[in-house]
């Protein structure tokens, strides 16, 4: 494999556009759960992809992304309710604040190293959860609902609605996947590949660690802050317990990446696909399925640490989204 | 309660936050590894704990007897068959590996025992309390607090004193180095892990006496304990007893301005720690 | 010639995908001194990892006292009888002097050598021996490492450059120990730099170069001009 950037990755964009154009034509043909479905999808398939950059790239494991998935909800609802902004004005604003609050909480959390730092950002998610939760006009511990006439807003009918969410997702998801895909094979993307296979020697080349770090920490709050805020919208009802949720937003999601495979793209479409599949299976067995899923993340941990697709990769040398420049073992 | 009540209750309590840390604190000093699962695993200690007295009808501080060598027992195995598997130069494994079992383990527990939250009862000790300095300070919190010191003491002088100790630290220094001296660095890491463990039973009894607990109060000791940990100083088990006083206090602190600010309080001491001493009040070790 | 205590054939051994030792063959006969040379990165130190199992190596590629010892863990050499001076000391920074000796005595072999036997040998050491490790000189730091591997009362120690980093008086003192410890039946591997200095120490030879063996035999059939040329991969 040579450093030809022109021929894998125009098969790699035009795959995602006829994918694109495939789905995006879905409210014409799928039913309403199936696009929720698709558009389910589509939010975990994002936020694994960007959980993939942090951890699998720039080396910070973080267990506290719900707290940007809380922000960028919240500041949606903040936005709307208290700024009068159309719901879809409201999300940029959303993608800033989450931006601002990890680019406050980052020099205090790369203080701390390795497990430590993932505590850290554990204990930044509860900090912001309940400071939401103390806020009297933001419904403290019960939540508030979206406003009518704000849901209108966005489209006539409630299919125009269900259409326009569906297409921020998809939009999210495709846009974060390609988005991902493009930075790493970009020139500050190698930063990245160098500080996910040495950070040592990462910064004797000249990669300034703490930079990468911090850039990587505060775009990926922001986009989380993102897709936070069109799956809250969708929701139309936010309290602090749904919006920091742990489990909704960070176990899932650390475990789609794990098993589809760290430090590989197409392992957060496996991981996610294969969580997907999970849920369905084993939905009448309530908590059993988290303890599959922990066991599978455990059995990838310490069989196959490059889960799923890692080792489809070793046994049958197959790459979709390579972001490879050189051959690797 | 005035502030003086506050603080020596806050201080009583730091001392159960200290135990918290110190099963952290010894498993990373001697093999870099922080246990994610740590909280999780004292609620699971009180499970069984709970366990063992409904089926004895023993009194909880003599369950220990059972639950400090059957927890001990457990850490040895998953440390030894599990996370010895992990340890290397990749950060991720251990912190993915522990973060898999604390979700198996709260959702073990609520399959097992549902969300209902328990308590274990000591009998009168629970109310019992006695007079300081005109102070009211209950007998349980007393006890408590003089078992992490108690605790603390003798994990020093182990260390510094017994064969062990030297084993643990001469592993925790150049654990490739100790292999090559002969120490078997597999089942050393699987001892302290068993230690860490028997820390994590006591801490358990003594939680459930004090309060209520359900399958997902875990992740709440782990923060309050790994609060403790860093605000203490990294490889100083006094410093980590000093951390969980300062957690503590903080809590009781917070809690006189509005229960909602208690926790809270304590994240802000935190993060200003963080800021201010990031390497902590009393850092041994790099 | 004495009968060999450790020997080493077809050993091929490397750090993940890289391999760094290609095949290589040598023979430490009993109670001698065998002198391992080679420029920087010839694989002197990968092959001392590898026979002491630090590294991967095969079942047969490496024999002690004629049993192949090639899949024993690392942590039982010590006991078996095989043990490591390492590159760079590597003392434990928590430990005493006494306690970096009594750990390497609680894990090796009952025997002559004692702390206090380490002590007569290096008396300095007995003066600081509630010193930590690291809080002493060089050259006093390797000696703690040598008197770490004496007490474990191998058949075998492997130095691995103890000149590394010294003066060249301390390491006369430092080198000064081999003749008592080979006369008290200890067979020695030594890495060293300097040329002249292993011609005067090793009674046989091996020149590594590129990580196979350039050059092997007993010490004088070799005049200096071959070793040099050898070394330099001539």
């Amino acid at each position: 494999m040579t450093l030809s950037l022109s021929k894998p990755a125009l098969r790699v964009a035009l795959g995602l556009i006829v994918v694109t154009l495939l789905l995006g034509s879905a409210p014409w043909w799928a039913g309403r759960a199936d696009l929720r479905l698709i558009g389910e999808f589509m939010s975990f398939l994002a936020l694994a992809v960007l959980w993939n950059l942090l951890a699998g790239y720039a080396g910070l494991m973080s267990v506290g992304q719900q707290a940007f998935v809380g922000i960028g909800g919240y500041m949606l609802f903040i936005g709307v309710i208290w700024l009068g902004l159309p719901p879809l004005a409201a999300i940029p604003l959303a993608m800033l604040v989450a931006g601002l609050a990890a680019a406050i909480f980052a020099p205090l959390l790369f203080r701390l190293e390795g497990a430590y730092f993932a505590i850290g950002t554990w204990v930044a998610a509860e900090t912001v959860s309940l400071i939401f939760s103390a806020i009297p006009s933001l419904g403290a511990g019960a939540g508030m609902s979206l406003p009518v006439a704000a849901v209108r807003s966005i489209a006539d009918s409630r299919d125009g609605r269900e259409a326009v969410i569906y297409w921020l997702l998809l939009g999210l998801g495709v846009g974060t996947l390609a988005g991902a895909y493009a930075l790493i094979r970009s020139k500050p993307g190698l930063a990245l590949m160098a500080l996910r296979d040495n950070a040592l020697g990462a910064g004797s080349v000249g990669v300034d660690i703490w930079r990468t770090r911090f850039w990587t920490y505060v775009g990926v709050a922001a986009v989380t802050g993102a897709i936070g805020a069109v799956i809250f919208l969708q929701k139309l009802r936010i309290s602090p317990v749904s919006a920091f949720s742990l489990t909704d937003w960070t176990v899932v999601v650390i475990f789609i990446v794990v098993i589809g495979g760290i430090g590989r793209l197409e392992g957060a479409i496996l991981g996610t696909l294969a969580y997907f599949i999970l849920r369905e299976l084993l939905v009448d067995y309530g908590a059993i399925y988290m303890i599959v899923l922990g066991l599978a993340a455990i059995l990838v941990m310490t069989v196959s640490r490059a889960g799923i697709w890692g080792a489809l990769e070793s046994r049958f040398g197959w790459s979709l989204l390579s972001t490879r420049r050189h051959r690797r073992e | 309660m005035n502030i003086a009540d506050a603080v020596v209750q806050g201080i009583l309590v730091g001392g159960l936050y200290a135990l918290f840390a110190a099963g952290l604190s010894l498993i990373f000093g001697v093999m870099r590894l922080v246990n994610i699962a740590h909280g999780d695993f004292i609620v699971l200690a009180a499970y069984v704990a709970m366990v063992v007295i409904e089926a004895s009808g023993m009194n909880p501080f003599a369950a220990l007897i059972v639950v400090v060598p059957l927890m001990a027992a457990l850490g040895y195995v998953i440390q030894r068959f599990i996370l010895n598997r992990t340890l290397g130069e990749d950060l991720l494994p251990p912190i993915l590996v522990t973060f898999g079992l604390a979700v198996i383990i709260q959702n073990g527990l609520l399959t097992l025992f549902s969300t209902d939250t328990r308590r274990l009862s000591a009998g009168p000790i629970e109310t019992a309390n006695l007079s300081l300095g005109g102070i009211t300070v209950g007998v349980l919190p007393l006890i408590t607090f003089a078992s992490a010191v108690g605790l603390i003491l003798l994990l020093e002088v182990g260390f510094f004193r017994s064969r062990l100790g030297r084993a643990f630290r001469a592993t925790s220094d150049d654990a490739e180095t100790a292999r090559a001296i002969g120490v078997n660095t597999r089942h050393i890491f699987a001892l302290a892990m068993a230690l860490s463990f028997a820390v994590i039973a006591i801490a358990g009894v003594l939680l459930a006496v004090r309060s209520n607990f359900d399958p997902f109060s875990g992740p709440a000791r782990l923060i309050y304990g790994f609060e403790a940990v860093i605000i203490g100083g990294l490889g100083n088990l006094w410093g980590t007893l000093a951390g969980g006083v300062v957690i503590g206090v903080a809590q009781s602190l917070g809690a006189q301005i509005s229960p909602a600010f208690q926790t809270l309080a304590g994240h802000l001491v935190f993060f200003a720690v963080l800021a201010i001493r990031p390497r902590g009040l009393f850092p041994r070790m790099d | 010639m004495a009968d060999p205590i450790l020997s080493v054939s077809g050993l091929s051994s490397g750090y993940g995908d890289f391999q760094a030792l290609f095949d290589v063959s040598l023979t430490v006969p009993e109670k001698s001194v065998l002198g391992l040379v080679g420029a920087n990165g010839a694989g002197k130190s990968t092959l001392f990892k590898a026979v002491m199992g630090l590294l991967p190596r095969a079942r047969d590629m490496v024999t002690f006292r004629g049993q192949p010892i090639g899949d024993v863990h690392p942590e039982r050499m010590a006991q078996m009888g095989i043990v490591m001076v390492p590159e760079g000391r590597r003392l434990f920074r928590s430990l005493s002097v006494e306690e970096n000796l009594r750990l390497a005595r609680d894990h090796g072999r009952a025997g002559d050598w004692t702390p206090e036997r380490v002590y007569e040998l290096f008396p300095i050491l007995g003066e600081k021996r509630r010193q930590p490790a690291t809080a002493l000189s060089g050259g006093q730091q390797q000696m703690v490492a040598i008197g770490r591997a004496l007490v474990a009362n191998p058949a075998v120690i492997l130095f691995d450059e103890i000149s590394l980093g010294l003066a060249p008086i301390v390491v006369n003192d430092v080198y000064a120990a081999l003749p008592p410890i080979v006369d008290s039946g200890i067979s020695a591997v030594v890495v060293e730099q300097d040329v002249d200095r292993v011609l005067k120490l090793a009674q046989t030879l091996v020149c590594l170069s590129e990580g196979k063996v350039a050059l092997s035999g007993p010490t004088e059939s070799f005049t200096k001009a071959q070793l040099t040329a050898a070394y330099f991969g001539e």
